[in-house]
């Protein structure tokens, strides 16, 4: 034999599936809502969009080139994703300048400061997205008015649905007041003011399924998150349905669906057993709920949770997996 | 629903190459080189000497203690050495050498191959017989099979349960042997059952063998009259459906408990391959000179499966199963993809425990990229055992022992799925096992203080 040979220790078999392939897999998943936007609010979207990943992957390859003189690692699509999150969460009419100042934020602050990837304690699109909403409130909540809806009622106000609830109700009016300027079938395709990537529901949907079949992520934080949000709000309703809106409403808008789906399971900012996932996301479901209902925002998804990130390292300190065998050590101890 | 253990777990492709090459006999090499320390426990102590003549069959060393076994020379010729030699690793070990000549074997030994079911011992005169032949767990643990079978005081076997799981990727010996050997098996299995004197026998299956499942029902419908109460059970096809805890547990739903051994529930399990040589050993008086091995992979030019006996080199199942048609580096494996030890010596011998050699190359032998932990917790996910290698391999990278014995790091069973699951190729396995074996002796140390 004259081949040489190589010594490693077992296992000798891996996984096809890699960082950058569950990254890609992730950027996948969200394309069709991406589309359905660009359907609904025209190519400006996609100019944010691309702007936004872009700035993102510039920043962290500047800063891993020239700050850290490390390895540059943006092949892995890790960036990418970040900045195409974040601009999910911009309005589509949004200056480009903040859009780019907003990536810087995301990556610089949120990422870079803590080690880079898998090791950000806080969700850095939700940090780029927060920070612009607090800087520049005026931009990050003008919503150009749709041209035009499935349903042909007039959205020409561009308010979001939850703002538009949230000014309704507040003013003495009914929850069928604001139904009456709603169309379930508008919300469920995307016809509705917001930041662009959460308004196609459906879009959003098939992306998270896809996700779950794909593996990369578990149904746990996503049904966690959007069974409390229903759960707690349809108990809001059932005993009041004059004053509160009911759960379908509250789970078809605002970001409940790109949150729950895309940005609560973001890996490094999620616990890292199933359990302790659940404990994580009835804890946005709650918040999220909390913020909407009486907070003094419209929506408090990305409020909720960054909240709950701040809570990850204690779960994974305290919920461990059940461990093989561990029952009867107990016992016999 | 097939039975199967209950969390963690893979899939990785079964590559079951040579599932449908028959067993061959190689032929004799020139030399054999047999290790004195096949086994887990205490080396063997030669009983030859240069220039003694020896036949196959033929006791050559006794065990160096109450944990060790006997061995006995694979051929007939003249002994040339005893000294130490490199195995696979490339450590050097005690072994005895013996050039090959002819092939006679001990008188006692009944070559034929007449099926002889009836066995009129009684259980001890099972154990004496089977410690006698030197058989060690052929599944590639290599515990000498006696030790097993005397459970210590106080504890009772209930239960045993006969591993034809083989839920390594690629090897098929066990496979073959319950298809092509499935009588001896099942003869086999019920000395053993007479040896521990248990009612309830298993054999455990995994469902990518239909063939062997349905063969050994066959054969145990046609025996019925010897080999009665053997249920065989068909398993889940997951990784590691054959480690010995999860196996337990998939068949009878009995858990081993954290630091306990399955005596401790009252289960014994035996490889498959083992049963065939119980079988043989008390049948037919041939004690463990030879067996069953896969010879397989991607760039192998026949995969195949050859009865050899101990000692023949490695190098030259390699040369019989066709060589390696690669270019550029190889990784040699005895053993399967997940557990297997890469080896660096070719020309090192089959011993008992070798239950296959896998050769593979090019990207599949390199090894990979180590980049950041995305913190995905697939590892945590497909962990058998409950365990966190994420935070495990942390622990032992920072020697933080203490935290690392909280999280039961000596549970591990280093079945690879961690390291073979994580996206970012950290060698989660390589850390843990370098921190289990610090907790371990921090742990031995505390306790003979």
């Amino acid at each position: 034999m004259d081949n040489k040979l190589i010594i490693a220790p077992s296992p000798h078999v891996f996984a096809p599936r890699d960082t950058t392939r569950i990254m890609g897999d992730v950027l996948l998943a969200l394309l069709p809502a991406l589309a359905v936007s660009a359907w609904v609010f025209g190519w400006g979207v996609l100019a944010v969009t691309i702007i936004s990943a872009s700035s993102c992957v510039v920043f962290e390859w500047l800063i891993q080139k020239f700050l850290l003189k490390g390895p540059a690692t943006v092949g892995n699509l890790s960036a990418v994703v970040t900045g195409v999150l974040l601009a999910f969460n911009l309005p589509p009419t949004i200056p480009l300048w903040l859009v780019m100042l907003g990536a810087f934020v995301a990556i610089a602050v949120a990422k870079m400061t803590f080690g880079g990837l898998g090791r950000n304690p806080f969700n850095p699109a939700l940090v780029g997205r927060v920070f612009l909403l607090i800087a520049y409130p005026v931009q990050m909540t003008t919503f150009a008015p749709l041209t035009a809806t499935l349903s042909g009622i007039d959205a020409a106000t561009g308010a979001t649905p939850l703002a538009l609830a949230k000014g309704i109700l507040k003013d003495g009016g009914s929850v069928s007041d604001v139904m009456a300027q709603l169309n379930i079938t508008d919300l469920v395709v995307g016809f509705k003011s917001g930041s662009f990537g959460e308004v196609a529901a459906a879009a959003l949907l098939l992306g998270g399924l896809f996700l779950l079949v794909r593996k990369v992520i578990s149904w746990h934080v996503p049904v966690a998150v959007l069974g409390t949000m229903a759960v707690f709000s349809a108990i809001l309703w059932f005993v009041a349905p004059a004053s509160y809106m009911p759960p379908m409403f509250h789970l078809l808008t605002g970001g409940a669906l790109l949150g729950a789906l895309f940005m609560a399971t973001d890996y490094s900012t999620s616990p890292m057993t199933h359990k302790g996932g659940i404990i994580f996301g009835v804890g946005i479901g709650l918040l999220t709920i909390i913020i909407r209902l009486w907070g003094a925002y419209p929506e408090g998804m990305s409020f909720a949770i960054l909240i709950m990130n701040a809570a990850v390292p204690l779960i994974d300190k305290y919920v461990k997996p059940s461990r093989f065998g561990a029952a009867k050590r107990r016992a016999q101890a | 629903m097939l039975k199967s253990f209950p969390k963690g777990g893979i899939h990785p492709p079964e590559n079951k190459l040579s599932a449908g090459a028959a067993i061959v006999t190689l032929p004799l090499p020139a030399q054999v080189v047999v290790p004195l320390s096949q086994h887990l426990g205490a080396p063997a102590v030669a009983e030859v000497a240069k220039g003694d003549k020896v036949v196959a069959g033929q006791q050559i060393a006794k065990p160096g203690g109450f944990v060790s076994a006997t061995v006995h020379s694979p051929v007939s010729g003249t002994v040339t050495a005893v000294d130490a030699l490199p195995n696979g690793s490339g450590i050097k070990t005690p072994s005895v050498t013996i050039a090959v000549e002819g092939d006679d074997w001990a008188p006692e030994i009944d070559r034929t191959p007449n099926l002889i079911p009836e066995c009129r011992l009684t259980g001890s005169e099972v154990v004496t017989k089977i410690a006698a032949a030197g058989i060690v767990g052929m599944g590639g643990a290599t515990f000498p099979t006696q030790v097993k079978l005397s459970p210590p005081p106080g504890k009772k076997a209930e239960i045993l349960i006969i591993n034809g799981v083989e839920c390594e990727p690629y090897l098929t010996s066990d496979h073959r042997v319950m298809l092509e050997r499935g009588a001896e098996v099942l003869v086999g299995t019920t000395l053993l059952a007479r040896a521990l004197g248990v009612e309830k026998t298993y054999i455990g299956i995994e469902n990518n063998k239909p063939d062997a499942i349905e063969n050994l029902r066959l054969v145990s419908a046609e025996l019925s009259r010897h080999v009665a109460g053997i249920e065989i059970v068909p398993l889940k096809v997951q990784y590691p459906q054959g480690g010995e805890k999860q196996l337990i547990k998939a068949v009878t739903g009995r858990e081993v408990p954290s630091c306990a051994l399955p005596i401790d529930v009252g289960c014994v399990v035996q490889n498959v391959g083992t049963a065939l040589a119980v079988y043989e050993a008390v049948q037919k008086n041939k004690p463990l000179i030879e067996r069953v091995v896969t010879v397989t992979g991607k760039s192998i030019a026949t995969p195949s499966n050859f009865l050899a006996r101990i000692g023949t080199p490695v190098s030259a199942l390699i040369e019989a199963a066709g060589g390696i048609r690669a270019e550029g580096p190889v990784k040699i494996i005895g053993g399967g993809p997940m557990m297997g030890r890469a080896m660096s010596n070719p020309d090192a011998p089959v011993t008992k425990g070798t239950s296959g050699i896998l050769v593979v190359d090019g990207k599949d032998a390199a090894r990979c990229t180590e980049s950041d932990c995305i913190k995905c917790a697939a590892c945590t996910t497909v962990c058998p055992m409950g365990l966190e290698p994420w935070l495990l391999s942390r622990l032992a990278q920072k020697q933080m022992w203490d935290e690392a014995e909280a999280g039961v790091i000596v549970d591990c069973i280093e079945c690879g799925s961690c390291a073979y699951t994580c996206p970012a190729r950290i060698p989660l396995l390589d850390w843990i096992r370098l921190g289990k074996t610090e907790v371990n002796k921090i742990i031995r140390a505390r306790l003979n203080r």
